[in-house]
């Protein structure tokens, strides 16, 4: 088999120096998608260094009200924390709407943001996939892609970002908290992955060698009423067919404060601006969330086969907004 | 026998059920051996073509690689019955998955990274994988699986179905459907000199070993097939697969025990699937009901390699009364993967599209679809003619109705409301055919008290071994615990497969015949048994096989309730009950698994399962257990399995139907019934996915 050189890093900065001294390293989490993608011959690292014993399964109440969790933090216990579940109740549904209970329990916080498509070309190093192989074509835009992208998609790429949590935090204005050998940096969870372009193998704004350190759940969102809806082909152990995450404030009978985001859309979770300010500033009534929710959706350009999301996606936005709103409306 | 001591029919627990939950149950690629190796296969990256070069130089130079074997170095084979295990034979790539190449090594590792290093070249050749109603290719066969003419016609159905009162001419599809079990096909293989030993992962060692037997023209005394257990088959694992074959090529040319375990993702497109299948239904009946016309078409698809033929409308010749009836089907050979059995081949496609089709008609006529089913209850076998040796379908359906609370119901679609889900019911019949082959079995009575009984069955999950020993206690009038069972090797007495739901009835017969004749010879016996005890052997060739005048069926109703989300279209199934006439119920616990798990796959066909054929690549798109979506615990609500009492001599001394298929025949037609009942729109292809239905609502 390819051999692969094991680092197990005790610090960052270790872990840092680990993988910048060896060219075609990977950083290992839960290895829930980077084994599987090397056994699938999509990944052959030279190296892994893996981050898993870092001291970075922390979570911390910060001084202004938010919340740091660490990204070894795993999934289960991310969803389970009562913090998240009484102040960003969106983040524990979605958590808990991904994969399956043992896949959860290995899943890191930073691994979760940094897994891969699981478009079925990506995964075939015997089929044509830009995301993969730079230059070698795209079999999903006109093959299979009842799953893929309707939003923001290139004509190199039209794969989907997999993750719910990823979604959740894109609402909820999360900070995803980065170190590399220039130091530290923050990036908004909204921004941390790309739109595919001409550049589809790029799936996040991560510079080589950086490491997900933490995510930061903001004051701004914590305590406002947020929820996440998946609709999928099960009832568990699915990817979404399409998802959405929202946090709604009304104050004196109109939107204060939105944050929407659709997940399996697009090449990254889809922060819905058009439709948040359409919202900010009218009354929570139905013609306001579908006149919003239409808006942003126009942008969309459905494949072949899966104009179906459209509507779908649709309804769970305007559904989310709803049960959102329940109280302010009556 | 007093009732007291008969076990026939008593809750008996799972011989082997410690060994399996604790992992000490060995399977076929868990075989030790201190010289084993490890193989992986190369599958073909074209959907047809031929193969020019193989280069095996980068492969070969890594470490842990043993050898390569292509169809320029592979052993001959003398040529097999069954096409698709003729690999390593010849250039030709029929469809793409097809193996072009097996690596050996030293770890499955080394196996693996050495298939990706092995360069193939092709050349290509246009293909056609897509299946349609009209393909200018579409031909009626001479007959379709398991030897039914693939047509059959009574009276003049068009005419009849042209001047009808009330009539229904719909059409459904159900997609390529893969078994997928939870062991993949593995086998380990050993040549000693001139003998194999081959542990299996199969349904039936016996046909294992006989066909490697020929196609390595080995005497079959010198193979020994062993499946002592089998994680799973669903009928993909009937015959013997490419893994059998090219695990005993690679010990023969490496002089190792090998093994091959098939990579998951190689399974859909080398041991078979279920095939899809176009049907087009034309119903016409009085206003009373009664069937006037049952015409049911069908078009599928095979391989290129051989001739499967899905036979999806035989139970329109089994189920109602109609004095016009044509059944038909036409297959398409397309350069696809070779499909074949999937649990209850015939009957869980074709009555998902049968049954569908009727409640259609029981809408038509405004008439409920109980009532409709009951009406239509035939005095004979509509094909044949033939008597029913026994057929309580209708007692299914009420008893079935009865625990249900059908008697409440508003038949108006879309009646049932909670908050944003609709709720719905349903209900459709099942039935599958009542099968058995000749078997061979042996019982010694051992001086110590024991009986050792012997027959190659083959235990895939079932509960054979179980059942057969409490048959053989029956026969002995022995306590079960004084049983001793053999199964699952090649060297006992031979057996046929554990397929068509005909295992226990096939086995049970020879193992009931070798018991009773044994106990008669106890009984004149008197004094010590000898050392080596008293044996018996039976053989049932020539009744087992028999023709009978009896049309053989079981029969089962079933009955859904299903929620649909009006935002997501997300279907969930609430209840499942299944009632079943499928004559003595040997053992009600391993009985109710198998039912259950029945139900809980055509839940699956229903709601989640399909796969997805590529137009441009020639392969099926899901490939992991991730994207082929099985039912996942979330998905299965309460599930009920009920079975009215029938005493029906005209089976096996057991009187015992099979009922390993019938669980899921019924399945499907019942949910999408159901989902009807609840929408008001009427679905016509599987699966129900939100993409499907939420569409479908919002067009309303």
């Amino acid at each position: 088999m390819k051999t692969f050189d094991y680092v197990r890093a005790a610090s960052v900065e270790e872990a840092a120096e680990a993988y910048a001294a060896r060219p075609g390293a990977r950083y290992l989490g839960g290895g829930t998608n980077l084994v599987d993608l090397m056994k699938l011959g999509v990944e052959r690292p030279a190296a892994l260094v893996d981050l898993t014993r870092l001291p970075l399964d922390a979570v911390e109440e910060l001084p202004d009200g938010s919340l740091r969790v660490g990204a070894m933090v795993r999934n289960s216990d991310l969803a389970a924390l009562p913090a998240v579940r009484d102040r960003w109740p969106a983040l524990s549904q979605a958590v808990l709407a991904g994969a399956s209970g043992q896949l959860r329990n290995a899943a890191t916080t930073g691994g979760n943001l940094l897994q891969r498509t699981r478009c079925p070309y990506f995964q075939d190093v015997t089929k044509p996939c830009n995301k993969r192989e730079p230059g070698s074509g795209c079999g999903a835009r006109e093959g299979v892609h009842r799953d893929h992208a309707v939003l923001g998609h290139s004509a190199q790429c039209v794969a989907t970002h997999p993750s719910d949590m990823a979604v959740a935090l894109a609402a909820l204005d999360a900070r995803v908290e980065l170190y590399g050998v220039e130091g530290t940096r923050e990036v908004a969870a909204a921004d941390f992955h790309r739109l595919p372009g001409d550049r589809p193998d790029l799936d996040t704004e991560i510079r080589p060698g950086e490491i997900v350190t933490g995510v930061v759940l903001p004051a701004s969102t914590a305590g406002r009423p947020s929820a996440y809806r998946k609709a999928r082909d099960r009832a568990s152990y699915a990817f979404a067919l399409a998802s959405v995450a929202a946090v709604v404030r009304v104050e004196s009978g109109v939107v204060a404060q939105a944050g929407i985001a659709f997940g399996a859309l697009a090449h990254r979770p889809w922060r819905a601006r058009r439709a948040e300010g359409a919202l900010v500033g009218a009354a929570p009534t139905d013609d306001a969330f579908e006149h919003a929710v239409d808006l942003e959706l126009a942008a969309a350009e459905p494949l072949r086969d899966n104009a179906y999301k459209v509507p779908l996606a649709r309804a769970l936005a305007l559904d989310v907004l709803t049960r959102l709103t329940a109280s302010a409306r009556t | 026998m007093s009732g007291i001591r008969t076990v026939v029919g008593a809750p008996a627990e799972r011989r082997e059920g410690r060994e399996k939950v604790t992992g000490a149950a060995r399977y076929a690629a868990e075989q030790p051996g201190t010289d084993r190796a490890f193989a992986w296969p190369v599958p073909a990256t074209v959907a047809r073509g031929r193969v020019t070069g193989v280069d095996a130089t980068a492969a070969l130079a890594l470490p842990g690689v043993l050898a390569v074997l292509t169809h320029d170095n592979a052993p001959r084979l003398a040529e097999p019955d069954d096409p698709t295990l003729a690999v390593l034979q010849n250039p030709e790539v029929p469809h793409r998955g097809w193996f072009v190449a097996l690596v050996v090594a030293e770890t499955p590792e080394d196996a693996r990274a050495g298939a990706a290093a092995v360069r193939v070249t092709y050349a290509t050749e246009p293909h056609d994988v897509t299946l349609t109603a009209a393909h200018p290719e579409a031909y009626v066969p001479e007959e379709a699986n398991a030897g039914y003419p693939a047509r059959t016609e009574r009276g003049d159905p068009d005419r009849a179905f042209d001047s009808a009162a009330v009539r229904v001419d719909t059409a459904y599809r159900v997609p390529p459907l893969h078994n997928h079990p939870m062991e993949p096909h593995a086998t380990t293989a050993r040549w000693d000199g001139d003998r194999l030993t081959v542990h299996n992962s199969g349904q039936g060692a016996t046909v294992v070993r006989d066909t490697l037997s020929a196609l390595f023209e080995v005497p079959a005394e010198r193979v020994t097939v062993v499946s002592e257990h089998v994680g799973g088959g669903f009928g993909s694992k009937g015959t013997p697969r490419p893994d059998v074959v090219l695990a005993t090529m690679a010990a023969r040319l490496t002089g190792r025990t090998v093994t091959l375990a098939l990579p998951r993702r190689h399974l859909p497109a080398v041991v078979g699937h279920r095939a899809p299948t176009l049907h087009r239904l034309r119903l016409a009946a009085e206003p009373d009901g009664r069937l006037t016309s049952v015409t049911h078409e069908v078009t599928t698809h095979t391989s290129r390699v051989k001739e499967f033929v899905e036979q999806a409308a035989t139970p329109a010749r089994v189920m109602y009364a109609a004095p016009h009836l044509r059944t038909l089907h036409r297959v398409v050979a397309l350069d696809v993967p070779s499909p074949s059995w999937m649990r209850a081949p015939g009957e869980a496609p074709g009555m998902y599209a049968l049954e569908s089709a009727m409640d259609e008609l029981a809408g038509e006529l405004g008439m409920d679809p109980v009532e409709l089913r009951i009406v239509n209850e035939p005095d004979t076998e509509p094909d044949s003619g033939k008597p029913f040796s026994s057929r309580h379908l209708v007692e299914c359906l009420r008893e079935g109705a009865y625990r249900f609370g059908w008697a409440g119901r508003d038949p108006l679609p879309r009646s049932g409301r909670e908050g944003p889900l609709l709720v719905g019911s349903g209900v459709a019949a099942a039935t599958y055919p009542v099968q058995a082959s000749p078997s061979t079995a042996d019982a010694r009575a051992l001086p110590d008290g024991l009986f050792l009984v012997r027959v190659n069955a083959t235990d895939i999950g079932t509960g054979a071994r179980t059942v057969l020993a409490q048959i053989a206690a029956d026969a002995l009038g022995a306590p079960l615990d004084r049983i001793r069972i053999e199964v699952g090797s090649s060297d006992l007495p031979s057996a046929p497969l554990a397929g068509g739901s005909s295992g226990t009835a096939s086995w049970g017969w020879s193992v009931h015949e070798a018991c009773t004749r044994l106990a008669e010879r106890l009984a004149g016996h008197s004094g010590p048994l000898p050392g080596e005890g008293m044996v018996a052997r039976a053989d049932t060739t020539g009744r087992a096989d028999a023709v009978s005048p009896w049309a053989r069926h079981a029969f089962g109703a079933h009955f859904a309730e299903v929620t649909v989300d009006t935002v997501t279209g997300e279907i969930r199934v609430r209840r499942l009950l299944g009632v079943y006439a499928a004559g003595r119920i040997l053992n009600p616990r391993t009985a109710r698994s198998q039912f259950v798990g029945g139900m809980t796959m055509g839940l699956g066909m229903a709601l989640t399962e399909g796969s997805t054929m590529d137009a441009a690549f020639g392969d099926f798109t899901e490939c992991d257990l991730a994207s082929y979506h099985v039912p996942a615990h979330a998905d299965v609500g309460a599930v009920e399995a009920h079975w009215v009492d029938e005493n029906d001599p005209h089976l096996n001394p057991m009187g015992s139907k099979g009922i390993g298929e019938i669980g899921i025949v019924g399945t499907a037609a019942a949910i999408g019934n159901a989902v009807h009942h609840a929408t008001g729109v009427r679905f016509r292809e599987l699966p129900l996915t939100p993409d499907r239905v939420l569409p479908a609502l919002l067009a309303r």
